[in-house]
């Protein structure tokens, strides 16, 4: 390996380029979890939506040779778990935690039982952007290639953040989810509101599941995920409900999950299994740090029956 | 901005299962004028507005908008026909600024909002009315009177002609609510609004209302001109022909041996800032202490504090020995909590009557024995504190969260005092409440002092507290300031404290 090169410096590199890779489905997940909370739902259930969106990103794109068409399946795909999701808790005396959970599972099993066939074959991959053209370092040409998801991700953070103040549709999440009584008082239906909010979230979920399978690492497999859709939703928590934090958060826990092959690169690979914990080991803590039994969640949408 | 419309309910019926919420009821309002629901807590006042509002549907009866039947499906189509309503709980929605609310409720329109024209349309609107609201902040860091003018300045703003108004005053101090409900007069007399108020207090009634109606247990038994009315008259309408309970007056006595006592106690709020600093303070036997003060002054942090809900410094004790508000300790101590709002803190909204009225008991003998809740004891408990304290609810099985506010009041209360009580704090303890149900609940309260409990009375009402007290402790910026005897307390000099101006 070129890691003579760059020495030490190969392990921030290393954890940068990571985390713009590791942080893609992270952002697109949580951003999209934001405006299903910020409506006043949660959807646990995005783990499973990331995997189907990622198993059917994958098998059009195998089947279509466009990837592009892969990351719209995924997210149809994806949004129509969350509107599943949605209906269901559309019912009267419906949790919408349980219901989560169980769409969770039945998003990783159903991808898993209509995924076999797709373990073996290539699908063409999404392409990148290689911003390293300037450096003949082979390292830091490969840590520059960036996928074009992440920057649809990095633009959609600040644009979802505006339309929340400015828009009518933005202004109207925010009241169903903060003060369902008051919205419908002014006309304004939250369970449709929901609807629609959980299938964003489910498009996000499962364009994020696609970069998965089709970049990074990029190929259908069952352990292609771990974890991501819900450490996503812990994310969100820790986001304060912000668009723009997701952004900063998804990066922080991107580069933590790309702590351990970091440190591997340049010759550690003692504990490689314990940083690889890192990301979980950072919800936890930030789990702890964020609930604090004397003060209530800054930010937190009112109607959000984890918070209520 | 005038025409103001006429209305007339026809024959109104509303049933919860088998429960009639109301029956038959009708009602007329004459334009511009300013028409009062009275009646007593449970007897329907809400429901009929809200049947009004298009919030339910109700089972009989049709709606006369200036003599044409008009349906209303949902609030909206009310808010389409000119008709407002300013709720008895707040909705309007916390995280967002009052410029926010005000002009989602103008419609809806998905794209950009142009703050700029938003903002200079609601200026322009606020400048000819007689209030002042920040419209900046989050509407969660108004204070009440602030929150309850931004509702009714709503109702404006969205051209209601007809504005209903639910207890609209109960959470305003009394210049307030004159001020506001002056405004609503003036404009009413002026033909530009139609009024429904459902209040409480004949004070209001006699100086604002033009006519009065009056339900008793979901039907309308009596109503006419204001004019024409005396104030028992309406008092009788109201409750009918029951012969009014006798309360305990208050015995003479000497207080006896401190039984709670609070030293240097600090706690934070909600946002971490300093909510108490440094409470001092001590009930003996057999003596009410009051708390006055402006709301947001650490009262209800003192009171989450005695809860067990606010982890706090400093020294509480109950009878001589530290108190944590554990279960065993509000057992072996015999402490009494009725806390402001009792449906969100005292309270499983969902579950029954009967076991909420048992959250005290239900691990001791007779509910209790061994790791079995014996419903049977459970069942005769809740029967006999429902007889008892008076509490109107379609049966011991009903979610507790059906009840109308007053009757989860006295459903708490009644939990609290079943038992033998050495200690009782209360926080606001008729806030809401009809004026028998007012007498009721006072007179318990004086009661549990008579017979020797220690009570701490937190109330934002100054009359409430002289009436009752027998000390009166100001408390402002989460700290006493002030303490007066109920001999020589002057409301001139406790007002001075409570606005921290001495
Ligand atoms: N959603 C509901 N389901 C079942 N019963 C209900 C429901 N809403 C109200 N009730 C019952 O209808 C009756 C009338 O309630 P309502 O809220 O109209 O009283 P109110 O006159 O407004 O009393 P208050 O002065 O305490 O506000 C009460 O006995 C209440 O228990
Ligand atoms: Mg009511």
């Amino acid at each position: 390996m070129a890691a003579e090169a760059l020495g030490w410096w190969g392990v921030p590199l290393a954890v940068g380029a990571g985390a713009i890779r590791v942080s893609t489905p992270f952002l697109f997940v949580s951003l999209g979890e934001v405006v299903t909370e910020t409506s006043g739902r949660i959807n646990l259930g995005l783990e499973g939506t990331l995997v189907m969106g990622a198993m059917s990103g994958y098998a059009i794109s195998f089947y279509t040779g466009s990837p592009w068409l892969g990351v719209l399946a995924a997210g149809i795909v994806g949004s129509l778990l969350g509107a599943l999701h949605a209906g269901i808790c559309s019912l009267p005396k419906v949790n919408d935690i349980a219901v989560g959970i169980a769409l969770l599972l039945f998003g990783t099993g159903l991808a898993f039982f209509l995924g076999t066939p797709f373990v073996a074959p290539q699908a063409p991959n999404l392409p990148s952007i290689p911003l390293g053209f300037w450096s003949d370092v082979p390292q830091i040409q490969a840590a520059l290639k960036v996928n074009v998801l992440f920057f649809i991700g990095v633009a959609a953070a600040p644009l979802l953040a505006w339309a929340l103040r400015n828009t009518g549709v933005g202004l109207m999440i925010r009241m169903v989810g903060d003060n369902a009584e008051a919205a419908r008082a002014m006309g304004y239906s939250p369970l449709t509101v929901r609807l629609w909010a959980t299938c964003f979230g489910g498009f996000m979920a499962g364009v994020g599941g696609s970069f998965l399978s089709l970049y990074y690492p990029g190929s259908w497999s069952e352990g292609l995920s771990s974890g991501q859709g819900i450490i996503a939703v812990a994310l969100v928590i820790f986001a304060r409900w912000r668009p723009m934090y997701c952004l900063w958060a998804s990066l922080l826990f991107g580069g933590a999950g790309a702590l351990g092959p970091a440190l591997q690169s340049v010759g550690i690979s003692q504990g490689y299994y314990l940083f690889n914990a890192a990301p979980y080991v950072l919800t936890l803590v930030i789990m702890i740090i964020a609930c604090s039994p004397d003060r209530t969640l800054a930010g937190a949408p009112g109607e959000l029956s984890i918070t209520k | 901005m005038s025409d103001a419309p006429g209305l007339e309910v026809v024959g109104v019926t509303k049933r919860f299962g088998d429960f009639a919420a109301l029956s038959d009821v009708s009602l007329r309002l004459h334009p511009g004028t300013v028409h009062a629901l009275l009646g007593e807590n449970g007897a329907g006042k809400s429901t009929l507005v809200k049947c009004i509002m298009g919030f339910y549907h109700a089972d009989a009866g049709e709606l006369l908008l200036d003599g044409r039947e008009i349906k209303v499906g949902n609030p909206r189509d009310a808010q389409q026909a000119g008709i407002g309503m300013v709720y008895q709980h707040f909705t309007l929605v916390p995280s967002m600024t009052i410029l926010e609310n005000l002009t989602m409720g103008l419609g809806f329109r998905p794209g950009r909002i142009d703050w700029k024209v938003e903002r200079a349309k609601l200026t322009a609107f606020l400048d000819t009315m007689p209030f002042r609201v920040p419209i900046d902040r989050p509407v969660s860091s108004l204070a009440a009177g602030e929150k309850q003018k931004a509702e009714i300045l709503k109702q404006l703003y969205l051209q209601a002609k007809l504005l209903i108004l639910d207890e609209p005053t109960s959470v305003l101090t009394p210049q307030e609510a004159d001020e506001m409900l002056g405004l609503i007069r003036s404009m009413a007399t002026a033909g530009q609004l139609t009024v429904l108020i459902i209040t409480h207090k004949f004070r209001e009634v006699l100086a604002f209302a033009d006519e009065v109606t009056v339900l008793r247990r979901g039907k309308q038994v009596g109503g006419g001109k204001v004019s024409e009315l005396s104030v028992p008259e309406m008092a009788r309408l109201m409750v009918g022909d029951q012969a009014s309970r006798d309360h305990a007056g208050r015995e003479e006595r000497e207080p006896g041996e401190v039984m709670l006592a609070l030293t240097g106690v600090q706690a934070l709020d909600d946002a971490g800032g300093p909510a108490l600093q440094g409470v001092d303070l001590t009930v003996r036997r057999g003596e009410i202490v009051g708390i006055a003060g402006v709301s947001g002054n650490g009262q209800t942090a003192l009171v989450e504090v005695l809860g067990g809900q606010r982890r706090h410094q400093g020294a509480v004790t109950v009878g001589g020995e530290p108190f944590g508000a554990t279960r065993e300790e509000i057992a072996r101590h015999n402490f009494a909590l009725l806390p402001e709002e009792p449906l969100r803190n005292a309270c499983v909204g969902r579950m029954s009557v009967g076991e909420n009225m048992a959250f005290r008991s239900f691990d001791r003998a007779p509910i209790g024995s061994g790791v079995w809740v014996k419903r049977g004891a459970l069942r005769r408990h809740a029967r006999d504190l429902v007889e008892r304290y008076n509490v109107r609810t379609t049966g011991i099985d009903a979610p507790i969260m059906t009840l109308s506010g007053g009757n989860v009041q006295r459903a708490v209360l009644g939990r609290e005092l079943s038992g033998e009580v050495d200690v009782l704090v209360c926080a606001n303890p008729v806030f809401g409440l009809d004026f028998s149900a007012v007498a009721d609940i006072h007179g318990q309260i004086v009661a549990a002092r008579n017979r020797g409990a220690a009570v701490l009375l937190v109330s934002e009402d100054l009359d409430e507290l002289l009436e009752l007290a027998d000390r009166i402790l100001v408390m402002s910026g989460g700290a006493i300031v002030y303490e007066t005897k109920r001999e020589s307390a002057d409301r001139q000099s406790i007002g001075l404290h409570m606005a921290g101006h001495a």
